[in-house]
């Protein structure tokens, strides 16, 4: 299986991440070749079978949707790159 | 070095302190982990005060918790309040939990003392901790040699006598293969079983907390500690581990034959080692059965897909915005790809982009679906199982620890040494690794045995039994 890198190119878009032209060459390649690896798995007959998406067939877990005060507010605002008062803030997100 | 129990013990009868505990810790770290390279940072004032509160405590009387005095590690990937935590990767850089995971919390409300922060695979992706990006990990047996991973400096302290025990956390073997390693023990609890509130997820279908020690008795104890229900955690189960009546006469032990008969790709020292184990048991009362895990073969393939897909959809969260090192870029999205370009390391990078392209239009059912189908019928597989044996023994690596560097490039190698610890995780057992002696070469080599869900309790009997046998 080959990944072209017109593919990897979509694929890192989609990951959000900026790759170099040579990672995308080592990319194209890696992951081709992990990809052929996997496609081993057509091998198994799964035509009848259920996915299992967890494994120990958890319930709902619900409770009220009451906020509670975090002890130390000023420990999470401080690790914000670019604060401003009590704001994180963020580059324009409506154009 | 004193295992925890000793520890305890010692403490509780005044013939030892936590500070004279701690600081025999801080004296071999500070002798040999220049060489070995288990800590990414050595808190050594809050452990200090954190000691001294406990040897007040034993000073005016008060009741000492179960694990006093005791020091621990804990992986890098697990909040602790006021402490810097990275998951070895560079997207963290500078960042300081502003709380403490649960895990770690139970351990502090036991009196044991956190002593620092242990190196992993960036994210818990690896099986080398060479993905660090922050240092390399020798495997103190053998310093040319990978401690494992991606716990491996976890693994790494309790091998070299840094403490007694040290928490790791296991996705696919990231507990049991760095222990076997290194020659300690590493127990995978049941999938449910330890809060992961403060864990930073990586797949979250998989991962699970678990403790590695130098003694079965100190995992036993560790895990008495971290197991409890935690409604932080919405996966965590509110039963606890069973207690069963034990009797190693007839115990039932699993070989699977695709293991066994045909030990392809597994090494002569752990075939060796293996058999020997199988010996130890028989002559300890128990029978041996075959039994068939038929689609353990696809179990590697599909755990790529499934832990992949889930930690693409789990890395999300570093963007650059709230929290970690970020880049200037002139839009947001442009933020966040040039922030995760710089901070992530190239397994990272591998998987995420892995994850997302099975997750993607027109390839969710060829990969992510037919994965979890085939993790559907390894359930099977090991439901039929266990109906033939109580538990199964298996290798935990199909070699003993390899050279630093020789499969850093070929990450389809560097995956296959997790062969026979994924299916643990897929199925959502308990899995522990022991030793069971060494190479001719003097390298560790380790045995795992697989329980049913919530039957730690048999695995640690059973372990001690093999060690009286011996």
């Amino acid at each position: 299986m080959k990944i072209e890198k017109k593919d990897v190119e979509y694929i890192a878009d989609l990951s959000r991440l900026e790759l170099t032209g040579e990672e995308k060459e080592l990319y194209s390649a890696q992951l081709g070749d992990i990809l052929s690896w996997m496609d081993e798995l057509n091998k198994a007959d799964t035509s009848k079978v259920e996915p299992t998406a967890h494994i120990l067939g958890l319930e709902n877990v619900l409770r009220s949707d009451l906020p509670e005060p975090f002890p130390d507010r000023e420990a999470i605002l401080k690790l914000a790159p670019q604060r401003e008062l009590d704001f994180i803030k963020v580059p324009k997100v409506i154009e | 070095m004193l295992t925890a129990v000793e520890t305890v013990k010692l403490i509780k009868e005044k013939k030892l302190t936590a500070l004279t505990a701690l600081e025999n810790c801080f004296k071999a770290i500070k002798e040999r982990d220049g060489e070995i390279g288990a800590f990414l940072e050595v808190f050594e004032n809050s452990a200090r005060a954190q000691a001294a509160a406990v040897d007040a405590k034993a000073e005016t009387g008060k009741p000492l918790g179960r694990l006093a005095g005791v020091p621990v590690a804990i992986k890098d990937n697990m909040a602790y309040a006021g402490h810097r935590m990275t998951c070895g990767s560079k997207i963290l850089e500078g960042y300081v939990s502003p709380y403490t995971a649960t895990a770690v919390q139970r351990l502090i409300d036991e009196d044991a003392v956190i002593i620092g922060r242990a190196n992993m695979d960036e994210f818990a992706m690896g099986s080398s901790t060479e993905n660090s990006a922050y240092k390399k990990t020798k495997n103190p047996a053998d310093t040319a040699c990978v401690p494992g991973g991606s716990s491996g400096g976890s693994a790494a302290a309790v091998a070299a006598g840094f403490c007694p025990i040290a928490l790791g956390s296991d996705t696919g073997g990231s507990i049991r293969q760095p222990a076997a390693f290194c020659g300690v023990y590493g127990l995978k609890p049941t999938y449910g079983l330890v809060s992961r509130y403060g864990l930073t997820a990586f797949a979250s279908s998989l991962d699970q907390i678990g403790p590695l020690t130098s003694t079965v008795e100190d995992a036993e104890l560790a895990l008495s500690v971290l197991a409890a229900h935690d409604p932080k955690d919405s996966t965590s189960v509110k039963k606890p581990a069973l207690e069963r009546p034990f009797n190693m006469k007839g115990l039932r032990v699993g070989l699977p034959k695709e293991y066994f008969s045909d030990m392809k790709g597994v090494s002569g020292e752990v075939a060796a080692a293996l058999d020997t184990i199988k010996n130890k048991l028989r002559s300890a009362g128990a029978v041996t059965a075959e039994v068939s895990l038929p689609n353990s073969v696809y179990a590697l393939a599909a755990y790529y897909i499934i832990s992949s897909s889930e930690a693409s959809s789990n890395l999300g969260r570093f963007d650059g915005i709230r929290y970690g090192s970020s880049v200037k870029g002139a839009s947001l999205a442009d933020v966040y790809r040039k922030t995760r370009a710089r901070g992530f390391g190239p397994e990272v990078k591998r998987r995420i982009m892995l994850g997302v392209y099975s997750l993607s239009s027109g390839y969710y059912d060829a990969y992510y679906l037919k994965a979890q189908k085939i993790r559907t019928l390894l359930k099977r597989d090991f439901d039929a199982a266990f109906t033939k044996a109580d538990v199964i023994l298996t290798p935990v690596s199909p070699t003993t620890a390899f050279k630093l560097g020789e499969k850093i490039d070929d990450p389809v190698t560097m995956y296959l040494s997790d062969i026979f610890t994924i299916p643990c995780n897929l199925a959502g057992l308990a899995g522990i690794s022991f030793p069971a002696g060494k190479s001719a070469a003097g390298m560790p080599v380790g045995a795992q045995l697989l329980a049913k869900p919530f039957n730690e309790g048999l695995l640690f009997n059973i372990i001690r039994e093999v060690e009286r046998a011996a």
